[in-house]
């Protein structure tokens, strides 16, 4: 396939991190004073927005004692502890409901970024009665806030005998019509040619799918994976209804449920916070390209 | 648009096939309505999975809902005879039900202008292409990967009424210091500054993105017509984020109707008065209260809110696109 047939399908993707270097104004002098006051507003905003996350850094390696007697220093007069950590790794919980996010949002983001890659192929593509009404009627669901189904859909979880498992957990979270509308506006702008080369060669549309399409569309499906997969990483309000086992829980659930126990031990508090946010950072530093392009690419709905 | 749809699988050209509508009303010789049959049956299996998933999980709680706001069901199973319109009459005279959408409408002013503007800010700073790309974009996008518990815990401690980092600061300055969470009304203010940092990010990526697309051969014309930095910003700039901020205004308000997570949280699940948003209601009513059936009437009032909302905010971009 051609380099242009390429970077025609690249083009949903924006890359805000092109920034380009010279995006000074044209005639604006390198180091006028506009872009001196810029700089410095952008590392007072940037401070600002990193010093929470800083701040509970630095608490999660004080002793209750400091940590309690508040103070703005940086190591408390005990000095520094790894103390809380060992307390919250110690008791246990915390490695199970990492694993616990781990692979259900792994799941929901396969099943999510399949059933809606094969759905949107099909209104694509595929000519069948009430292709236009169907899509209309997904597309239109994309009003509906998933917090106003939280108690029919529990309702339907009992009647399953799913409450308290990992497909009740699961399975009502991958259906995400956005995505459906993302992929269907990409297979769209994918030229039809390439397909039909195939198809003369006597390969039907499931092979079509998997050996034309699915590679062309990579990197797109990258992009809402990465998406799909972090809603799916800090969801709360779905798992918290429908998991009440505490070794079925997912960290955010699990972490909230032990908070009141841990009410006024705020190093701990800081520390459980810290190893909670720490792999999806972690993630960020080494992938921050892909996880912008990502989600400014899916947040806009493919716009 | 949706005629390229319904041509895209045609094998070359084919007069049968009428754009839209595979059910034209003209016979067909039978090999190519076989043809077309098993065009269908394609087409359905590529639909099953999701169709199945979206009328179980969507479709079915959608209209299930329905019945339920009708009935006194519980979550324990008893109740569930037909009551009419009574749990809607309830809530509409429910003074907690009508102080919760207060809540969840003031939230949504509070944080809306906010979080567009900053995001407008960062994304203008950021895009002037100052070095230290990849430290503004750590900075401000970091939190939102954050879950809302991860937040929730940094944000109780920063407002500590006795050791918290919100009132250290307030001292610093000379001011007073705030019971911030435990204060009738500011506590909804405070999980709003809360929900600022923590979203912020992500309609600053989108507004990012934005200004990458605008072309930069308009800033090189209008700098030869002698525009300076600011001229562009307020001509070329500006203008051209109109659409985009319309998107974004429309994601950012659905989004403050819909909270839950952090205020919940935050107040450590502690409802007050003055904090508590719509979807706690329905969680309370549903959850704490047992009352499946008024939840349901509760789930559907916020439902209509937020079509109203949504459908308000069509009527007004397309006015703005038509007058432009």
């Amino acid at each position: 396939m051609s380099t242009t047939t390429m970077t025609k399908i690249d083009a949903p993707v924006a890359d805000v991190t092109q920034v380009r270097r010279t995006n000074r104004m044209p005639g604006e002098k390198p180091f006028g004073l506009l872009r001196i006051l810029a700089f410095a507003a952008l590392v007072l905003m940037a401070l600002l927005w990193l010093l929470p996350v800083f701040w509970a850094l630095v608490t999660s390696f004080k002793t209750e004692t400091d940590a309690a007697s508040g103070g703005l220093d940086l190591i408390g007069p005990s000095g520094f502890t790894t103390q809380a950590f060992e307390a919250i790794l110690s008791q246990g919980n915390v490695y199970i409901w990492a694993l616990n996010s781990l692979w259900t949002s792994a799941v929901i983001t396969a099943i999510t970024v399949a059933i809606s890659a094969l759905a949107a192929y099909a209104f694509s593509r595929l000519q069948f009665k009430g292709n236009r009404w169907l899509f209309l009627m997904v597309i239109a669901s994309i009003i509906v806030p998933s917090q106003a189904l939280i108690i029919p859909l529990y309702y339907q979880m009992l009647t399953f005998n799913m409450v308290d498992t990992y497909w009740g957990l699961i399975l009502p979270q991958v259906v995400m019509a956005p995505i459906v509308f993302i992929l269907k506006k990409f297979f769209d702008a994918v030229p039809v040619e390439l397909e039909d080369a195939a198809r003369v060669d006597g390969a039907g549309r499931l092979r079509v799918f998997f050996s034309v399409v699915l590679p062309l569309s990579r990197p797109i499906l990258g992009a809402v994976s990465i998406f799909v997969f972090i809603q799916a990483w800090n969801n709360f309000l779905w798992p918290f209804l429908i998991i009440n086992d505490t070794t079925l829980m997912t960290l955010p659930v699990g972490l909230q449920t032990v908070l009141s126990a841990y009410g006024v031990q705020y190093s701990q508090v800081m520390a459980q916070a810290v190893l909670a946010a720490l792999p999806l950072v972690i993630v960020f530093l080494f992938y921050q390209r892909q996880i912008v392009k990502g989600v400014a690419t899916t947040g806009f709905g493919g716009q | 648009m949706t005629d390229v749809m319904a041509d895209r699988s045609a094998v070359g050209p084919d007069p049968e096939v009428t754009p839209g509508a595979a059910s034209g009303p003209r016979p067909a010789p039978p090999t190519q309505r076989q043809a077309r049959r098993r065009g269908q049956l394609a087409a359905w299996a590529f639909l099953a999975p999701f169709m199945v998933a979206f009328v179980l999980f969507v479709i079915w709680p959608l209209v299930h809902g329905v019945f339920l706001s009708l009935t006194d069901q519980s979550l324990t199973g008893s109740g569930g005879s037909f009551i009419g319109l009574q749990n809607y009459s309830e809530a509409l005279s429910d003074a907690v039900m009508w102080r919760s959408i207060g809540n969840t409408v003031w939230f949504t002013v509070l944080t809306t202008v906010p979080l567009v503007l900053i995001a407008l800010i960062m994304a203008l700073l950021v895009n002037t292409g100052l070095p230290g790309q990849w430290l503004w974009r750590l900075s401000f996008f970091m939190p939102f990967l954050l879950a809302s518990t991860v937040i929730s815990q940094i944000w109780v401690w920063i407002f500590n009424p006795e050791i918290g980092a919100a009132n250290e600061i307030l001292s610093a300055v000379g001011l007073e210091p705030i019971a911030w969470l435990q204060t009738a009304n500011v506590d909804l203010i405070s999980i709003a500054i809360a929900t600022i940092w923590w979203t912020v990010g992500f309609n600053f990526l989108l507004y990012l993105a934005a200004l990458q697309n605008i072309p930069t051969l308009q800033y090189e014309a209008a700098a030869v017509d002698g525009a300076g930095p600011w001229r562009q910003l307020f001509s070329i700039t500006l203008p051209q984020l109109g659409p985009v901020t319309g998107v974004i205004l429309i994601l950012q308000m659905l989004a403050s109707l819909k909270l839950f997570d952090q205020a919940y949280q935050m107040m450590n699940g502690n409802s007050s008065e003055s904090s508590r948003p719509i979807v706690q209601y329905i969680f309370e009513a549903g959850f704490v209260g047992y009352r499946f059936g008024y939840a349901s009437a509760i789930s559907y009032i916020f439902f209509v809110l937020i079509v109203l909302v949504g459908i308000a905010q069509m009527i007004v971009l397309r006015r703005r696109k038509e007058d432009s």
